[in-house]
């Protein structure tokens, strides 16, 4: 069965904006979301990288005493997301049929805090002081299962755990459950709160992290000849997907169609990508297959563009074997120049970013750009946003992660 | 003797941090379970912060006989000698 699916709500808690007005504000004039982290485990641990894009809001804002206790940050940040992206496309005024409503929510980590805390527990008290809650709380499927009690959903409640693609995978995985029949309105997204003194000091260990500490809000910058690794962020992004029909027979605002996706494997190196970037080729075309996009009808990509010496090279070169010629007509915007690596996350917060992109006609500028590497003659937006036009057109978003996945999503204008 | 009043208020607080419930909701004669809804991992998890707080162990198999408040704070009293 294949159907319509459209996006009717979007919800994000990030470093440069607690919610999706803000966040969007932000993305179009260029903010950067790392600082110096003034945490006392930064010194206890004499950490190599003392900086990261913390969320601009803490969820404890927004959500209860006992639910701050009783979720780990990553499903805290989750739920304040999906709740937002809930009542943004106004499902919270209207009667739902449960067994039609699914989550996927999904992380790169998991609770990270929570498993390690707890550890710390057992090994300072005792057993006895480890709180009954730890597992659920650390299990990676918390947000989901949360998110799914929350808003009362009875068709399934979904995890996608494919590292920094995993956010990407949650909305492909939602695609499935609507076009399987399982389901008509998907509450999709991810999440990750894993800045954490072990997380940090094992991606620096890999080389992975810019280690500029003097200057935490230049340190992420796609693309520039002097990106030396990516930013450790953390947040959540959620869009609420439906099938086109159960949209519109509710009168809800559409922002964007979710066109096709597609996702790959390299099974080239746990780590590093594959230089010819042919997953990566492959995870395009079959986006764009899946969406019946000609090549000519996309406009604007949001890149995964982590800011890694390694990494930014082969998806450009995805990018020029994947759109050919037409590489030159589209512009693409580095977001985590601003945000940080949200890891999990990251490809949850970049599509709300290109639905907003296709929605307004804009799309967001990618700061810290002050010499493009000359082997990535891209368009990169940088400065001021860029005016996509009144046309219909197709954006993109794409998310790579450890392990060799690689996840593409595909938006056509409403 | 141990203060009942005491350890009814810190007990009360211990609900509040796991619950949400406002501390004077916490009264003796109220059930974890019927009255103020606590479910068994909030239960334990309310039993763990007590024994620490209180500094006194209460074992799995008691907790099941710790129906009201009333229960828990008498338990406490005992323990604490």
């Amino acid at each position: 069965m294949s159907r319509r699916l459209v996006i009717t709500g979007l919800g994000a808690t990030t470093p440069i904006g607690g919610d999706v007005p803000s966040l969007w504000d932000n993305a179009l004039t260029g903010t950067a979301g790392a600082k110096t982290l003034e945490h006392e485990w930064v010194e206890e641990y004499q950490l190599p990288v003392t900086f990261a894009a913390e969320a601009s809001h803490e969820p404890a804002e927004t959500l209860s005493r006992p639910e701050t206790r009783r979720m780990d940050r990553s499903t805290q940040f989750g739920m304040v997301a999906a709740r937002q992206a809930w009542a943004d496309a106004g499902l919270d005024q209207v009667e739902l049929d449960p067994e039609r409503v699914a989550v996927s929510f999904a992380t790169g980590i998991g609770g990270v805090w929570t498993l390690l805390d707890s550890w710390d527990t057992l090994r300072n008290k005792g057993p006895r002081r480890v709180l009954p809650m730890t597992v659920p709380m650390l299990m990676p499927n918390g947000a989901a299962a949360a998110i799914s009690l929350d808003l009362g959903a009875h068709a399934g409640a979904r995890t996608a755990v494919s590292a920094c693609a995993s956010g990407v995978e949650s909305l492909i995985m939602a695609m499935d459950l609507l076009h399987n029949g399982d389901a008509e309105v998907v509450v999709a997204g991810g999440t990750e709160a894993a800045i954490h003194p072990l997380p940090m000091a094992a991606f620096a260990n890999m080389q992975a992290l810019s280690r500029r500490n003097d200057d935490p809000g230049a340190a992420s910058r796609p693309y520039d000849v002097d990106r030396d690794g990516f930013v450790m962020g953390e947040g959540a992004g959620s869009l609420v997907i439906e099938t086109e029909e159960h949209a519109k027979a509710r009168g809800a605002t559409i922002y964007a169609e979710l066109a096709g996706g597609g996702i790959t494997s390299d099974a080239y190196h746990i780590t590093a990508p594959d230089i010819e970037g042919a997953g990566a080729t492959r995870a395009l075309r079959k986006a764009m297959a899946s969406a019946d996009a000609g090549v000519e009808e996309i406009s604007h990509v949001n890149a995964h563009a982590t800011s890694t010496p390694v990494g930014d090279i082969p998806e450009y070169t995805a990018m020029k074997a994947a759109f050919g010629s037409h590489l030159e007509n589209i512009c693409v915007s580095a977001t985590k120049s601003q945000t940080g690596h949200l890891l999990g996350a990251a490809g949850a917060v970049e599509s709300v970013l290109t639905v907003k992109a296709l929605a307004d006609r804009k799309a967001p500028v990618t700061i810290n750009l002050e010499n493009q590497d000359s082997e990535i003659p891209l368009d990169v937006v940088s400065g001021s946003p860029r005016d996509l036009g009144s046309k219909d057109q197709v954006g993109i978003c794409s998310s790579f992660g450890f392990g060799g996945h690689n996840a593409v999503v595909a938006f056509r204008t409403a | 003797m141990a203060d009942k009043n005491a350890i009814l208020a810190g007990l009360a607080e211990i609900v509040e941090e796991e619950t949400g419930l406002e501390t004077e909701e916490v009264k003796l004669e109220k059930s974890f379970t019927e009255d103020l809804d606590i479910d068994s991992i909030s239960m334990m998890t309310i039993v763990v912060n007590a024994e620490e707080k209180f500094d006194v162990k209460i074992p799995d198999e008691e907790v099941k006989n710790l129906a009201t408040v009333g229960d828990a704070v008498n338990y406490i009293a005992n323990a604490q000698g």
